[in-house]
């Protein structure tokens, strides 16, 4: 092989495609995946955070017509105790034109349509809205006036969408389990 | 060759530094077997239950385990891990052993402390609130927090093994000062107290816990005969399992490593042969 | 040598690269074909685990610091927090924790092989002072970084070592308050070791460049000691090395694994899983393995200061080697006579770091008493250090500068490829490899 690098001292052109090259090439490359994978996943939750992605809570502390905050997951959510008065103003506006449309229905468990569980945030830029503020009496957000009803519907304002219904269940008839 | 002996002494230098000469030594553990030594060892989930019940019973009125939260019982590995609850915040069984617990809370509405039963979420409550507190229930002694003890001590298992079951009656003309007990396994140096001939101290210390164990002391559900022994070794399986949970995983995940490594080089070696084969060198 | 760079753009990419960044050609040029001696034997390979430990170091580094927080009252549990919450925290933490052994495992084996070789000698006394430079930011790092677990080993080391500045006179206390941020080692000072010990590795990568720049100069010593007098005498760097090194590097992985995976916490101390108490002392206070010699030596003298200046001297007289030896032979191979001393120089490093680990007042020999010599009985490791001391002292001031002068060595080789070769090629290609004569 006179016309390979020939001015130093090797024998047969070490640079053949064999298949050991290959394998012991594939091998190294190989080894990286269970060094990269855990580098990666570290930055993922951890076993403390992931402990809080759920709670628990007691309904009974929530008196007819209020709602509690709670701290879910670093946001804040709404357990709203509704008043039959505030059910039926929700159910009325089924079939308004609603600018996120969505029957009341929907948004709570099917024989408990008093509890409202929603994620406190306002769907247009995250500003917590008060509660019974706006022109529906369900919540109203200060920052830029999204109107929400009494079903976490957004009614009027930049909002996009309805107050988030998390995933949430009854774990007997006075407590639930968030998340 | 001399230089291979070389590199190899160096890392043996590295395995024994740090051993500590001291005045006196205490009695050497008693080298028991344990399920977790070993490349291929593991815990024994039934052992890690009653160790946690010997913890629960007789430890926690004056050892806290801070690092500890009741979820790390329900995680794979753990004493109460049950497949079906992968999260081990939904485990029943984590759930009633922490229920079982009272932890300190505020109350949201007035502010004040209040006791509660404990969550899954919850860490394992401290026996008192302080270092003082703790301090002024154990005669001036601070109760170590067992999270990380077994590699907290020099032999670890072994050695928490030894004091707990090892305590013995001091030797005659050995004066035991109150409040303190004599274990011949726990580091000291009594000769000050002992009137006999000063070439035979008697190995040990004095500490100020009493003797914890007591042969019936703590019942185990899957009857297991409850002797000071067996206890002591239950516990300090625990104790191992709560200082490093995730021993297990290392070791399995090691045994992978290891083949791929071992693979890998003998992968390269050929290609490396292969590379200076006709190279003169 | 560093020559004419062969690299030829075959790209476009690789061209318009090249007129603009010419760093493609300098890969190319400093580890595809940069031509390396042929004879390097497997002491050769630390270089280049040195480097992937270094890696290694910083990617672990820097994904523990996204969980550690460097306070006096969360540090040790963040760090427990990484072993039993954060996602493989525990593999990260133990390969970081012993990949700072390996690494001292490593520097160790490099440096003697340098002194054993003469690689320090001529042209090549910048690289190795670059060196001495690297080995002096990894003890400061690994020192550093040693506190941040605050551990009781973590804090009454930094007390111990930052109290040797207070023997400096007049400036002393001054300093020490300085480094501390207070009166005692406290959350200032882990704070400010959190950012330097962060900030060190970068520097010493920024020296390791300068390293092996340094290097590509004179080119690779070999165990011969001889130059290289032909490109016949050398081999591109890859695949030659590369597959070499990563044969040695999978090697020195799989003692790595071993202590990662079966034994995390055989080469620490078991107090330093005890957090942190200002108002109790170990019983027994001793660095880490890879200090204990230069812990020895300082111990070995009576006066406070006097140790300091003597451990610090320990590393200085490093510096200055490639102009203690006087010999005109590069490769102990040649000098049968160095070659003694220096396996009594290895023995002596050994020793005390053997003694390092002891209680100085303790017998070497238990249960014999001979006499007290000055302040110490003969039997005791305070003395074996004090003669250890000497003797790694005396290496480098008097013997190597008049074994240099009075020695015989052996002829030396006129090249690389000139001797009889224990690897002959198992097929005689062309008109390559040069006719075996003897030397």
């Amino acid at each position: 092989m006179a016309d390979t690098v020939e001015t130093h001292a090797s024998g047969d052109d070490p640079n053949r495609r064999d298949f050991i090259h290959i394998a012991a090439g594939a091998a190294a490359v190989g080894a990286l995946v269970p060094i990269a994978w855990p580098l990666i996943d570290q930055m993922n939750p951890a076993g403390d955070t992931l402990a809080l992605a759920s709670i628990e809570f007691d309904l009974s502390k929530v008196p007819a017509g209020q709602q509690v905050v709670l701290k879910w997951r670093g946001k804040p959510l709404f357990v709203r105790n509704r008043t039959p008065a505030e059910i039926a103003a929700a159910v009325k506006d089924d079939n308004a034109s609603l600018p996120d449309p969505q029957p009341d229905a929907a948004r709570h468990k099917d024989g408990k349509p008093q509890w409202l569980v929603l994620i406190g945030t306002c769907t247009h830029l995250g500003c917590v809205p008060t509660f019974q503020g706006g022109d529906y009496g369900g919540w109203f957000c200060p920052c830029h006036g999204s109107h929400y009803d009494t079903s976490g519907r957004i009614r009027k304002g930049p909002a996009p969408r309805n107050l988030e219904v998390p995933e949430w269940a009854f774990l007997s008839d006075t407590t639930v389990k968030i998340g | 060759m001399l230089r291979k002996v070389i590199a190899l002494a160096a890392l043996g230098l590295a395995c024994i530094g740090g051993q500590a000469a001291a005045a006196t030594h205490p009695k050497d553990p008693p080298s028991i077997g344990w399920s977790f030594e070993g490349p291929f060892g593991r815990f024994d989930k039934a052992q890690l239950q009653r160790g946690y019940k010997v913890y629960r019973e007789v430890c926690a009125s004056c050892h806290g385990m801070s690092l500890m939260y009741f979820r790390n019982l329900g995680q794979p590995g753990g004493p109460f891990h049950d497949e079906k609850y992968p999260n081990p915040n939904d485990n029943p069984y984590v759930k009633a052993l922490a229920a079982e617990v009272q932890v300190n809370d505020i109350d949201s509405e007035t502010g004040d402390t209040v006791q509660r039963p404990a969550t899954s979420a919850d860490r394992f409550p401290s026996p008192f609130p302080n270092e003082a507190a703790a301090r002024a229930s154990n005669g001036g002694a601070m109760p170590p927090d067992l999270s990380v003890i077994v590699k907290a001590r020099q032999q670890g298992p072994q050695y928490i093994y030894a004091v707990l079951a090892g305590y013995a009656n001091p030797p005659p003309g050995l004066t035991v000062p109150p409040g303190q007990y004599y274990n011949p396994y726990y580091p000291g140096d009594v000769s000050a107290f002992y009137q006999g001939d000063h070439g035979h101290v008697p190995e040990g210390g004095f500490l100020a816990m009493p003797p914890p164990l007591g042969s019936g002391k703590v019942t185990f559900d899957d009857g297991t005969p409850s002797t000071v022994a067996q206890q002591a070794k239950d516990v300090t399986a625990f104790l191992a399992w709560a200082a490093e949970p995730k021993m297990e995983e290392r070791k399995a995940f090691g045994l992978g490593a290891m083949i791929y490594l071992l693979l890998l080089t003998i992968l390269l070696w050929f290609s490396y042969k292969r590379i200076w084969r006709n190279v003169a060198h | 040598m560093s020559g004419h760079s062969s690299y030829e753009p075959k790209t476009g990419f690789e061209r318009w690269m090249d007129m603009r960044l010419p760093i493609l050609r300098m890969a190319h040029d400093t580890a595809i074909t940069f031509p390396t001696p042929k004879n390097l034997n497997y002491w050769w390979t630390f270089g280049g685990i040195l480097a992937v430990m270094l890696v290694v170091q910083i990617v672990t580094g820097i994904v523990l610091a996204m969980h550690y927080v460097p306070h006096v009252d969360h540090a040790f549990a963040s760090v427990e927090r990484i072993m039993r919450d954060v996602n493989y925290g525990w593999f990260i933490r133990y390969m970081h924790a012993n990949g700072a052994s390996m690494f001292f495992v490593a520097v160790y084996i490099h440096i003697l092989r340098n002194l054993y070789y003469g690689s320090y000698k001529a042209p090549r006394e910048v690289l190795w002072i670059l060196g001495c430079v690297i080995y002096l930011l990894m003890m400061a790092t690994a020192f550093l970084g040693y506190v941040l677990p605050w551990g009781q080993m973590s804090f009454h080391g930094a007390v111990v070592i930052t109290n040797l500045l207070g023997a400096l006179p007049v400036v002393g206390q001054a300093i020490t308050t300085w480094l501390w941020g207070g009166f005692a080692v406290d959350n200032p000072t882990l704070n400010r070791f959190f950012s330097l010990h962060f900030l060190l590795p970068f520097m010493i990568a920024g020296v390791v460049a300068l390293h092996i720049w340094a290097l590509h100069v004179p080119g690779n010593n070999n165990p011969l000691g001889v130059n290289v007098k032909s490109k016949e005498d050398t081999v591109p760097f890859h695949p030659y090395y590369t597959v070499k090194d990563g044969f040695a590097i999978a090697l020195f992985f799989l003692l790595f694994a071993s202590f990662v995976f079966y034994n995390p916490n055989i080469l620490g101390h078991a107090d330093n899983y005890i957090p942190a108490n200002p108002l109790v002392t170990p019983t027994h206070i001793v660095p880490e393995w890879y200090f204990l010699p230069f812990y020895a030596i300082l111990r070995a003298v009576p006066d406070k200061l006097g140790g300091v200046l003597l451990m610090f001297g320990a590393i200085g007289v490093l510096f200055i080697l490639p102009w203690l030896d006087t010999s005109k032979v590069r490769s102990m191979r040649y000098r049968p006579t160095a070659r003694w001393y220096f396996l009594i120089f290895v023995l002596a490093a050994l020793i005390l770091g053997w003694c390092g680990a002891r209680l100085p007042d303790d017998p070497v020999i238990p249960g014999v008493t001979s006499f007290k010599l000055l302040d110490a009985d003969l039997n005791s490791y305070v003395w074996l250090s004090r003669i250890a001391t000497a003797y790694y002292f005396a290496y480098f001031v008097l013997i190597l500068p008049i074994l240099g002068l009075t020695e015989k060595p052996l002829p030396v080789p006129d090249s690389i490829s000139a001797p009889v070769l224990s690897h002959p090629a198992t097929t005689p290609a062309g008109a390559v490899a040069s006719p075996e004569k003897r030397g």
